[in-house]
């Protein structure tokens, strides 16, 4: 659940027409109308199994950008000798945090908790959690069984930690990385999660006095997890990249990527898990979902083709790497976007990220010296900013936008939609990110760095990570 | 007996093998090499960070040749890797003390 007592104008519509067009409860609902504060029993009769697979199928694809398509992205912008090192990272990130997610994440993120910020511990270990316990969606009487849900969203907080280690890639010790991404995911995702997208529900809010998360409760806007994924993991890699300082000979020797082939794929994989991660965040296979699914497209699209344009502008030549970075730039932007705004604002969205993008990793880090190794901030942090902030523009129903909708009356009904006061709620969500991210990122690498350490020895860095850290080489000819 | 080794572009090998193959050469040696002359090196831009390559890769021929035949050989490569741009390469040609083919143990000229 990911958004706001305001919240896309279109889903409740939908959810209330696709809620009469189901025959099996049809008759329940249409005796009285949608039912307020459903039982579990009757939350079993709101479950629709084009939903369930649409998110397992959302799922499964979403864990896909991880591994292998984030690891491939990453691992061709590196040299021959780190490429396992990467692989590795993500890899084990991916598998560590799902192990926490169900042990504890899910419940800080997901559970109800005593204050804003974070969830209980209410469902550790997935206490309570069964096949017959279910999630609410974003329309009234429509439910998800628990377990997708928990899956869901296990697989982006998989990912949003494993973006980090881009920042400060081929210089960095294997195991002190791994216990900062346990701490960042316990103290920065799980808290940040459920401050953006923990809400009650659709049938429960109405006179509820148990908190929200607390930019949710605002009416921050964050489809896919712009806040929630994109800045959090960008700032968080800036903290590392500084901390940790340059790679050994950044700037005076050629640290090209070893196989753009392999970012190629990893990029156009990355594109088509995003279709999970944005279109599934709709979390219902109703009509609606296809909104954010061709957003998807056409602003990936557009930021691929408008990097490309900057390359042949600066340098003279499309570069594949400019198309790669530019696609991604553009899923990260449209990613807080993709539910709320039109097919036509998306391509202006994807159009305008690229040259800022473009903009922040060659200029400005060239400007400041800082050694972002693969652009987690300058694409991640800086797109998701820019995207955040125009949600609140795009999502003005003036603008062909979908405008929120009002859950606090039951059923919900579409808000009015105030553009000044919505873009100021972004720019709130968008600064406690980056402070709340920002600042214990910093915290938990300069703690690291002076008792275990976070750089290998100045003679592992030279002769590659994997090697010394894993025991092995990538390429064995 | 002369030993000829051409430095030239990659793409010109197999016209150079081509035109070897006419005058009767029955062997040669190639290798992948990198190198400088007066061709300057590439630049490559990766995100905005620069790195100019100052080493261009070219392809190493090798030719043993009877001393009769080398001045045909030379004309030959001269011929078959030109383009007229800079870049083209080099062609040096080298004395051969000895010559053993390892299977019959023949010498210099029968056994090139």
């Amino acid at each position: 659940m990911k958004l706001s007592t305001k919240i896309g104008l279109g889903l409740g519509a939908l959810g209330v027409s696709a809620m009469l067009a189901m025959p099996a409860w049809a008759q329940a609902a249409a005796a009285a109308g949608p039912i307020f504060n459903p039982t579990p029993e009757q939350q079993a009769t709101m479950v629709n199994k084009g939903d369930v697979a649409w998110m397992a199928i959302s799922s499964a694809i979403v864990l896909m950008m991880s591994v292998p398509a984030l690891g491939l992205f990453y691992g061709g912008l590196v040299r021959t000798k780190n490429m396992l090192s990467v692989l590795m990272q993500v890899f084990m990130c991916v598998s560590v945090i799902a192990l926490i997610w169900v042990c504890y994440g899910y419940s800080m993120a997901f559970s109800q908790g005593s204050t804003p910020f974070v969830g209980g511990f209410s469902k550790a270990f997935l206490a309570g959690v069964s096949p017959s316990t279910y999630a609410a969606t974003f329309s009234n009487n429509v439910y998800l069984p628990e377990y997708v849900y928990v899956i869901f969203q296990m697989t982006f907080a998989c990912i949003t930690p494993a973006l980090i280690v881009g920042s400060f890639a081929e210089r960095v010790k294997f195991t002190p990385l791994i216990i900062f991404l346990v701490l960042w995911a316990t103290l920065v995702y799980f808290p940040i999660a459920h401050m953006v997208w923990f809400w009650q529900g659709p049938d429960f809010l109405k006179g509820s006095t148990a908190p929200n998360g607390l930019m949710w409760q605002w009416g921050a806007l964050d489809f896919a997890g712009g806040t929630v994924v994109h800045i959090n993991a960008g700032i968080a890699g800036m903290m590392g990249c500084l901390v940790m300082g340059k790679r050994i000979g950044y700037g005076k020797e050629p640290m090209p990527p070893h196989s753009l082939t392999m970012t190629m794929i990893g990029a156009s994989l990355l594109w088509v898990g995003w279709f999970g991660f944005n279109a599934g965040s709709n979390l219902e296979a109703n009509a609606f979902m296809t909104l954010p699914f061709i957003n998807t497209f056409v602003a990936t699209a557009a930021a691929a083709v408008s990097w490309a344009l900057c390359d042949q502008v600066v340098h003279g030549k499309p570069s594949m790497l400019g198309a790669a970075s530019g696609a991604v730039a553009g899923l990260v932007a449209i990613t807080p976007a993709c539910g709320f705004i039109a097919p036509m604002t998306s391509i202006i969205l994807g159009l305008l990220v690229s040259p800022l993008c473009f903009f922040f990793v060659s200029t400005v880090k060239n400007k400041f010296g800082y050694d972002d190794s693969l652009d987690v901030f300058g694409v991640h942090c800086i797109g998701g900013i820019f995207g955040a902030m125009m949600t609140g523009v795009f999502a003005d129903p003036a603008l062909g936008g979908q405008g929120f909708i009002d859950y606090t009356v039951f059923p919900s009904v579409a808000g009015a939609y105030d553009m000044t006061a919505q873009v100021i709620t972004q720019f709130k969500a968008v600064c406690v990110t980056l402070v709340w991210s920002g600042g214990v990122s910093l915290i938990l690498f300069f703690l690291l760095d002076k008792t275990i350490g976070l750089r290998p020895s100045a003679e592992v860095e030279l002769e590659g990570l994997d090697l010394n850290e894993h025991g092995e080489r990538a390429y064995n000819y | 007996m002369k030993l000829v080794v051409a430095i030239i572009k990659p793409f010109k090998l197999d016209e150079v093998r081509e035109a070897l193959a006419t005058l009767g050469v029955q062997g040669m040696t190639v290798t992948e090499v990198k190198g400088f002359g007066r061709q300057k090196g590439q630049t490559e831009i990766y995100r905005g960070a620069e790195y100019s390559t100052n080493m261009v890769p070219k392809i190493k021929v090798e030719v043993a040749t009877t001393d009769a035949l080398a001045s045909r050989v030379v004309e030959a490569i001269q011929q078959a890797a030109n383009t007229g741009a800079i870049g083209d390469g080099k062609i040096f040609v080298l004395e051969i003390g000895q010559a053993v083919r390892i299977r019959t143990g023949e010498t210099d000229d029968v056994a090139l």
